[in-house]
């Protein structure tokens, strides 16, 4: 039925790259010209950071299904490591520290995805827990990290690439859009190959794909160091081109259920669908906030706010969990088929 | 255990169709041995596989006892034996998925006390599970062709980048895969969600995936069960033509006798874990162990082809 409905469709005879491309115009030349900073501060700066780390994290759970709980860990280690390298590597380019960053987060998810040799399922994502509290309070114990300085907080160096300085709310949009979209289409590339299609046999059935041959060990590994890169360059985002501080408290548990929410929301096993989960995600409590604040008024403070945003949001995990295991993404196809097969026959 | 004659007139028929012999298949090599296994089977050459006094228990569980048993190249070599009497934990310790408490494993020669599971493809075994246990969520072709990744050589930034030996090595590998697909006439489906599958074809696409690194010793636990008695034939047509086409020395364990008696050249009985019978179709058939202990009641089966 799908396959027939993708036939009929005359988006079918489009190529493939044309809409991710219209997109990536649109983000740069479009969206720059009409967005004010409230846009790019509050929503597409957080959106792509997080976008970016489900990216990452999809890659381990949803694609080679290994689950974790430690995303926020590998955020903070992108994030302190470019920080360092910035700060004690006189004259090394910002490109050459974020991808040193992105390779000391890759390591220490080598080290934390260990355990994924022996446990499966929730023994595993307990142990990712494991990542959580090491990083943070690695992070906190020792002041090296973050300088010395005193409150732990302290500021992302200025952004620039080959003597152009991304400046400014939509500079540092434009510098978050391109290392998202590099590192976007490098991923997709890596899901369509004989990698991803790996990692899926080991998420299907890891006894028959140890039967036929993939070295399952290496490529559990392999998926939590590439997932870790991802994260941790995601993480170089959130602070260096979102927040402007580096500060471990923002890089907590309630961030790596945040990465996670975004992928179930958005649908496991898609690229799209990290985007799509992170998107809402970003801009649900401030639909929400705004929506309170109108129909309650003053009683709508920050603490009913934060309640309700927890209640809608687990709502909204559980229903997706119950009715739409694949996620936006399914929602999204559904609907899209449904309208061309409507034009059709209309 | 009920056998349908007509089922196994089907496979006689379906066995020496012209249009499965017909098929082109990678194999070149192997194809001038077409014709050699049958001849082989029927000497004393030495066994491809020998398992030698294998013990296997699960707690006080005995699922195998003292089990021995000789594959020779080129024969289908089926292994009946009623429910929970250790069928598929043998094959689970040839293929090393399961470690033997006593006893080991003798391929080509070779001696293991386990045998490595990592390495199977590239010693050249290949099998099938009893559940099905097809990559959900890959398509029928990169299932098949995933039966070749032990033979992948590039790595992920190769595979990233497009770089070097990757793109050929891809369109090689599904190049194989859809000439296996075809073979298995499932090339309707290549495209689909494994998932998404009937469970018989489901069935079928894991034999190719199987099929595809061309093994030399193919393991195949119950690849008809659950099938109507049409599937079982056709399945049973497909194993005796893989097995002539690429020369593989197949192990087979079914349920449906009738298949069985049809389809093999030897038949090894498995009850509680211990060895009852071993010997040719005609012999096991008249064995008195075996009609007591699986066969039933002989007398229901006079008049059958298959038994
Ligand atoms: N992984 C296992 N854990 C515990 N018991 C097992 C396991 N595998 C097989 N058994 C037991 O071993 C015996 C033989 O099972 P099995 O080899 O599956 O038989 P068959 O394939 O002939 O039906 C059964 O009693 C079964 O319960
Ligand atoms: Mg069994």
């Amino acid at each position: 039925m799908s396959a027939i409905a993708t036939q009929l469709s005359p988006a079918a005879a489009l190529p493939k790259w044309l809409a991710p491309l219209l997109l990536i115009a649109f983000a740069y030349v479009v969206i720059p010209l009409i967005g004010n900073s409230y846009l790019f501060e509050a929503i597409l700066l957080p959106f792509l950071a997080l976008s970016l780390a489900g990216v990452g994290l999809n890659i381990l759970t949803g694609y080679a299904g290994q689950v974790s709980l430690g995303s926020a860990a590998f955020m903070a280690a992108g994030a302190f490591a470019a920080y360092n390298f910035n700060l004690r590597i006189e004259g090394l380019p910002l490109v050459a520290s974020i991808i040193l960053s992105g390779l000391v987060a890759a390591a220490i998810g080598i080290v934390f995805g260990l355990p994924s040799l022996r446990l499966k399922g929730f023994y595993l994502a307990v142990s990712t827990l494991a990542a959580q509290f090491f990083v943070q309070w690695a992070l906190t114990k020792f002041s090296w990290f973050s300088n010395n300085s005193a409150s732990g907080v302290i500021d992302a160096p200025k952004l620039s690439i080959a003597g152009f300085e991304f400046d400014g709310a939509v500079g540092r949009y434009l510098f978050a859009l391109t290392v998202v979209v590099v590192l976007t289409f490098l991923a997709h590339r890596l899901v369509t190959s004989q990698t991803g299609r790996n990692f899926i046999a080991i998420r299907d059935n890891d006894t028959a794909a140890r039967i036929i041959g993939i070295p399952v060990l290496k490529t559990k590994l392999l998926a939590f160091a590439i997932s870790s890169f991802i994260i941790g360059v995601a993480g170089v985002i959130w602070a260096f081109a979102y927040l402007r501080t580096v500060e471990p408290a923002g890089f907590d548990l309630d961030r790596s259920f945040q990465i996670l929410f975004i992928i179930i929301i958005g649908g496991l096993a898609s690229i799209r669908g990290a985007f799509l989960g992170a998107a809402l995600i970003v801009v649900f409590p401030l639909v929400l906030s705004r929506l309170g604040g109108f129909l309650l008024g003053d009683l709508f403070d920050s603490g009913v706010l934060d309640m309700s945003q927890r209640i809608v949001l687990g709502a909204l995990i559980i229903l997706f969990l119950i009715l739409e295991p694949d996620g936006l993404v399914a929602l999204w196809d559904r609907v899209r088929r449904r309208l061309t097969l409507a034009w059709q026959s209309s | 255990m009920p056998i349908s004659n007509h089922a196994f007139g089907t496979i006689e028929a379906s066995v020496y169709a012209p249009e499965i012999f017909a098929q082109g298949l990678p194999a070149a090599q192997r194809q001038a041995h077409g014709d050699r296994p049958r001849q082989l089977a029927a000497e004393d050459a030495a066994p491809l596989l020998a398992l030698e006094g294998i013990g296997l228990s699960f707690g006080g569980v005995v699922a195998l006892a003292d089990v021995d048993l000789s594959v020779r190249p080129g024969e289908i070599r089926a292994i009946i034996g009623p429910n929970g009497a250790g069928k598929s934990s043998l094959i689970n310790v040839i293929s090393g998925v399961y470690r033997a408490d006593r006893g080991h494993v003798r391929l080509y020669g070779a001696r293991y006390a386990q045998v490595p599971t990592q390495r199977l493809a590239h010693l050249g075994v290949a099998r099938t599970f009893q559940n099905l246990a097809l990559f959900k969520g890959l398509s029928v072709l990169d299932n098949v062709a995933s039966g070749l990744a032990y033979r992948t050589r590039s790595n992920f930034a190769g595979q990233i980048l497009g770089v070097g030996r990757t793109r050929r090595e891809q369109q090689e590998q599904r190049g194989r895969a859809d000439q296996v697909l075809e073979f298995l006439h499932l090339t309707d489906v290549r495209d689909r969600l494994a998932g998404t599958l009937p469970y018989g074809l489901q069935k079928r696409a894991e034999l190719a995936r199987a099929l595809v690194a061309e093994p030399r010793l193919l393991l195949l636990d119950e690849p008809m069960a659950g099938m109507t008695a049409g599937e079982k034939s056709e399945m049973a047509a497909y194993v005796r033509a893989a097995r002539d086409r690429f020369a593989t020395t197949v192990v087979l364990i079914e349920h449906d006798v009738g298949v069985v008696m049809g389809l093999s050249d030897r038949i090894a009985v498995l009850d509680y874990g211990r060895k009852i019978a071993d010997g040719t179709p005609d012999e096991v058939r008249n064995d008195q162990r075996v009609i007591d202990a699986y066969l039933g009641v002989a007398s229901d089966n006079e008049e059958g082809a298959g038994i």
